[in-house]
């Protein structure tokens, strides 16, 4: 019998999530898919998936899932955390790869301050594809669910996933700081020279308003030029920003409607789109132009990256102090003593877990 | 045909404005280009694009960043438009469409187009609407034009809830909507054909450049052909008449 992932608490919106739909627009039908692509991709590296493979992605309040029937290999994001419980309790940690023995639950826990984060899933999802993709749109009841998972719901795993133990990157990715990059348009003349500056200048603020759609922004509020606030409805990709009449920005996202009728302003550039998703109401954001040529050259060298930190996974062994893995992640680092737990605040303390 | 502008949306697609107003011109010069960069694509002849979309004054192109340049493949879309010419229903299907004329807004509507409720039924069942676009929800037909006389902009305050199926009108455009979904549109009608399932092959029933007739049917007539439809006695693609 194969091995089946259970939900055994569904949290608050847990969706299972792929690299989106394709052929879809034409018929309405947005590429939803994970918000946060980068860590899709390392996690499925980490777990040795195809990097188009299905994860579930959770917001607000975190689930708990237990293994049934055969051993399922997991792999957290970044801003997540477990423990383990069942006749071997452990910790686990984010950017680690493990695995849940059958019987065996995992509690997740979010840190402070992440809004959103991804649970890797090892091996073969036994489950149909629509529009080439396994991802979730609950209005049009499209996905294998259809909907958000409901507590006891199963994700039968048909081929499982190699079990090298305990498994992190050496040098997982580091939190970006500085301005989005995005191009302006498709409509930056439909703004004022003044609001174009505006934009590409002042701080905006992620507002509360802020779902798998879009993300309204809270800040100096935008004019339009004479040409006015209606446009005639277009095609819309994530991480474009539209304007209506309120002036008030929205980052359209993942689930966003295929065509859209307010003037956009700019389009946040696909390699900080993940940045984007891991803002939560209430941080603070600034946007810096650049071109389409630079924007295809920083999907590149996002491409680059990822590749390189995917290629060093070394051992992570969870609740205790892998000194291998953190002098690697040192070299890296730099200024960190590895040996002192107080520079990573989320690290289990090692006293608890001899 | 010219290209009016290419406008970018980041690294990750294109839009190609074709025309600046809605309407049948726009609906065939859209139409005959979504043909042609279909044919490209299908051909391999767009590197890295990875999907069209349409809507009613432009073409939306899709790509991947690590498999194509945008300045190449605006380039070669602006060379093959240059030699397509616009055309009307190029490879339409006809649809007749039952509706059940009953919408809630009937009254309303007839109050303000100073018309009787079946006369907006009976005026809006004997026009052609040609569907220009599908968006908005997933399989939800954008079609016009509306009789002469029936221009409405948008209700000033939107519905939560517009039950599925409904047939409404705004801004010179017919919707139906394939799920119940908030909505600011006034409904004339109801139709009990799905136009999105996922089961199908291809999930939406109607599609960019198809006509549309509605079949006025009574309330029991509605039911009827719902509960069929429900069982699985009516295939939804019989209500298509012929294909052009």
């Amino acid at each position: 019998m194969s091995a089946r992932l259970v939900i055994a608490r569904a949290g608050a919106r847990s969706l299972l999530q792929d690299t989106g739909f394709r052929g879809g627009r034409g018929i309405g039908v947005p590429g939803a898919g994970a918000l946060d692509r980068d860590a899709l991709y390392l996690l499925n590296r980490l777990l040795g998936n195809d990097t188009d493979a299905a994860a579930i992605e959770i917001a607000l309040v975190p689930p708990k899932l237990r293994a049934e029937d055969g051993p399922v290999r997991l792999a957290l994001g970044p801003g997540l955390s477990g423990q383990v419980s069942g006749d071997n309790p452990r910790p686990v940690g984010a950017w680690t790869a493990f695995t849940l023995h059958p019987g065996e639950t995992v509690d997740l826990r979010f840190e402070a301050g992440c809004p959103v984060a991804l649970i890797g899933i090892g091996g073969e999802i036994d489950l149909a594809y629509a529009l080439h993709s396994r991802s979730t749109l609950p209005r049009a009841g499209l996905g294998p669910f259809g909907r958000k998972l409901e507590d006891g719901d199963a994700i039968p795993i048909s081929a499982p996933a190699a079990d090298p133990g305990d498994r992190t990157f050496a040098a997982p990715p580091r939190p970006e700081s500085g301005p989005l990059r995005a191009v302006p348009g498709p409509q930056a003349e439909w703004f004022t020279e003044a609001s174009r500056e505006t934009f590409f200048g002042a701080e905006y603020s992620v507002g509360i308003e802020t779902d798998r759609m879009g993300m309204r922004l809270d800040g100096p509020a935008l004019s339009h030029s004479e040409r006015g606030a209606d446009i005639v409805s277009d095609g819309i990709a994530p991480g474009a920003i539209q304007v209506p009449g309120s002036g008030q920005p929205i980052v359209l996202l993942a689930d966003a409607q295929t065509t859209g009728g307010y003037p956009k302003i700019a389009t946040v550039i696909g390699a900080d789109l993940s940045r984007l998703a891991r803002l939560a109401p209430g941080d603070r954001l600034r946007f810096t132009a650049v071109t389409v040529e630079q924007a295809e050259a920083a999907a590149r060298d996002r491409r680059a990256e990822l590749d390189q930190i995917a290629e060093c996974v070394v051992r992570a062994n969870a609740g205790r102090i892998d000194p291998r893995a953190l002098w690697q992640a040192n070299l890296v680092g730099g200024a960190v003593d590895a040996l002192c737990p107080d520079h990573f605040p989320h690290h289990p303390e090692p006293e608890s877990h001899p | 045909m010219e290209l009016i502008a290419a406008r970018p949306l980041a690294d990750r697609a294109v839009t190609f404005e074709l025309a600046t107003r809605v309407g049948p011109e726009a609906a065939a010069r859209v139409g005959a280009a979504q043909a042609r960069l279909a044919g490209l694509l299908e051909a391999g002849e767009l590197p890295g694009a990875l999907e069209l979309s349409r809507a009613f004054c432009s073409i939306t192109l899709h790509y991947d960043p690590l498999r194509g340049r945008q300045a190449d493949l605006v380039a070669r879309v602006r060379a093959a438009l240059e030699d397509t010419a616009p055309a009307a229903h190029a490879d339409g299907r006809l649809w007749r469409l039952p509706c059940c004329y009953e919408g809630e807004d009937l009254d309303d509507l007839a109050a303000r187009l100073e018309l009787s409720r079946e006369e907006i039924a009976v005026r809006h069942a004997e026009t052609v609407h040609e569907v220009y676009a599908i968006g908005f929800l997933p399989g939800l037909p954008f079609m016009g034009e509306l009789p002469e006389g029936f221009s409405v902009p948008r209700r000033t305050s939107p519905r939560t809830r517009v039950p599925q199926g409904s047939v409404a009108i705004a801004n010179g455009l017919t919707v139906i909507y394939p799920f119940e979904s908030p909505g600011g549109w006034h409904i004339v009608g109801r139709c009990p054909v799905p136009l999105f399932d996922t089961e199908r092959a291809t999930p939406a029933l109607l599609a960019a450049g198809d006509r549309v007739r509605f079949d006025p049917v009574a309330r029991n007539e509605f039911d009827r052909i719902g509960a069929a439809l429900d069982c699985g006695d009516i295939d939804p693609a019989s209500f298509a008449e012929a294909a052009r």
